[in-house]
């Protein structure tokens, strides 16, 4: 059963809608004892990552999220969170994948938000990628992006610049599309997620 | 390489869809989340519901559509009408919004589209702009085109950039309903100013309009109505055929 870490960054809604046509149970994360009752947890998030960061500080759930050995899922900021640092506000992250959050920079001379449906290039052997082929479509909607990084980046996308769509250390993954709003190869990755 | 996006949009109103719906394997014409089910298995990348109900008591049926819509189908979608304060837009993202358009209300008070940003973020912020050629330029309308503006429309959308709206849906009042093909020169016009992803809207007939926006002006995304609803453009065809023409396009 998976759970989510509920910390007010953003609304869930079509995160759980995803979870529930795909049959696969949830609940929600509010206190460290809630993690005993989840066999996996997925970070939701949205908006700005430094306030998203500091709601996270403040529910004092840190140090039992980065203790955890159970996979662990980060969506779109919920990945950001699981790197270093982010340019946006300059914040500190949880540090628990040793990458940087960055801002797309002019140079790309793309629009910025990145938005709209993108190609993956997923590591085959990523168990959170099983299935799911080279240059299949998922839906990004973000302003920062995670740099490629070729020990932790386990599916990479091209806007202007080479970048992490997935990053993967240990137990812990992150994804920077919306699994819930990518059709059905984000269905894919959600039950690869629910059956690692 | 992103695609370009192809969306549908739908009127609704008391949360039932409005205009003629003719899909042939469809059992209720006038259910939004059936027909927004139809529309992404059929390749659709996007959808907007365009609400007309009129009065605010009939909203909650809105609420109430937008949440069967987020619970069925697995592509992003806005909703837009009637949006004038942040309590209207909070509702609708809970509901599972995936963004908000607005119109009027932001020309009549452009703070909202700060206040919207700043609470929500600049991807959840569509700013729908009615425009007609007027003889002295582009003029802003109200009220689906029936009102104008002192505004010009380059001057409100460069405004709106800089306020935060994360998206331009540009509808051209000359073309909506002709069926005479996208306002393409306006579109490059629009769509070279701005740092932002813009939306056609207005003017769509056949296939071939598609291909002239898309190539043309560059825009990220077109959007129609009845030619979706009535059959007239299939879009797993549509989506081939602009494939077929070297359009960044997902199958």
């Amino acid at each position: 059963m998976i759970g989510i870490v509920n910390y007010g960054a953003g609304n869930i809604f079509s995160l759980t809608a995803a979870l529930e046509r795909l049959g696969l149970k949830y609940g929600m994360i509010n206190s460290e004892a809630d993690f005993d009752l989840y066999d996996r947890i997925i970070i939701p998030g949205v908006g700005h990552a430094g306030t998203a960061m500091k709601k996270l500080v403040d529910t004092g759930l840190v140090p039992k999220i980065k203790s955890l050995n159970k996979p662990v899922l980060g969506i779109c900021v919920g990945m950001q969170l699981i790197t270093d640092f982010s340019e946006e506000g300059n914040s500190q992250m949880l540090g628990i994948i040793p990458v940087k959050t960055l801002r797309f920079q002019e140079e790309i001379c793309k629009k910025v938000p990145h938005m709209g449906w993108n190609q993956v290039y997923p590591d085959n052997s990523c168990p959170l990628f099983k299935g799911i082929k080279n240059e299949t479509y998922f839906y990004f909607v973000h302003s920062y992006f995670i740099e490629f990084n070729s020990k932790f980046t386990v599916a990479f996308c091209n806007y202007g610049i080479k970048f992490s769509a997935g990053i993967q250390r240990d137990n812990f993954y992150g994804v920077q599309f919306h699994p819930e709003k990518s059709g059905e190869a984000g269905e894919i990755l959600l039950k690869n997620f629910a059956h690692l | 390489m992103l695609a370009k996006r192809i969306i549908p949009c739908l009127d609704v109103k008391d949360g039932r869809t409005v205009k003629g719906i003719n899909f042939v394997d469809l059992r209720d014409a006038g259910d939004p989340v059936e027909l927004a089910w139809q529309y992404s298995r059929q390749g659709a990348d996007e959808l907007v519901f365009l609400d007309i109900t009129a009065t605010h008591e009939k909203r909650k049926t809105t609420i109430e559509m937008v949440k069967s819509v987020a619970r069925q189908i697995n592509i992003p979608f806005t909703i837009g009408g009637g949006i004038s304060e942040l309590k209207d837009a909070e509702a609708l993202l809970n509901a599972g919004a995936d963004k908000i358009s607005i119109n009027s209300a932001a020309v009549r008070r452009p703070e909202l589209i700060n206040e919207l940003a700043e609470a929500f973020g600049v991807q959840f912020v569509v700013l729908a702009v009615d425009t007609k050629n007027l003889p002295h330029g582009d003029v802003v309308h109200l009220n689906g085109g029936r009102i104008p503006t002192e505004i010009k429309t380059q001057d409100w959308i460069k405004e709106a950039e800089e306020r935060g709206t994360g998206e331009i849906l540009l509808t051209s009042m000359d073309k909506d309903g002709t069926k005479s093909g996208f306002d393409n020169v306006l579109l490059k016009q629009i769509n070279d100013m701005v740092s932002i992803p813009v939306i056609a809207s207005g003017g769509a007939g056949n296939a071939q309009d598609f291909i002239d926006v898309f190539q043309q002006s560059d825009v990220d995304a077109a959007l129609a109505a009845s030619v979706f609803h009535y059959g007239e453009i299939l879009i797993p065809e549509l989506k081939q055929l602009l494939k077929n023409n070297q359009i960044e396009i997902r199958l």
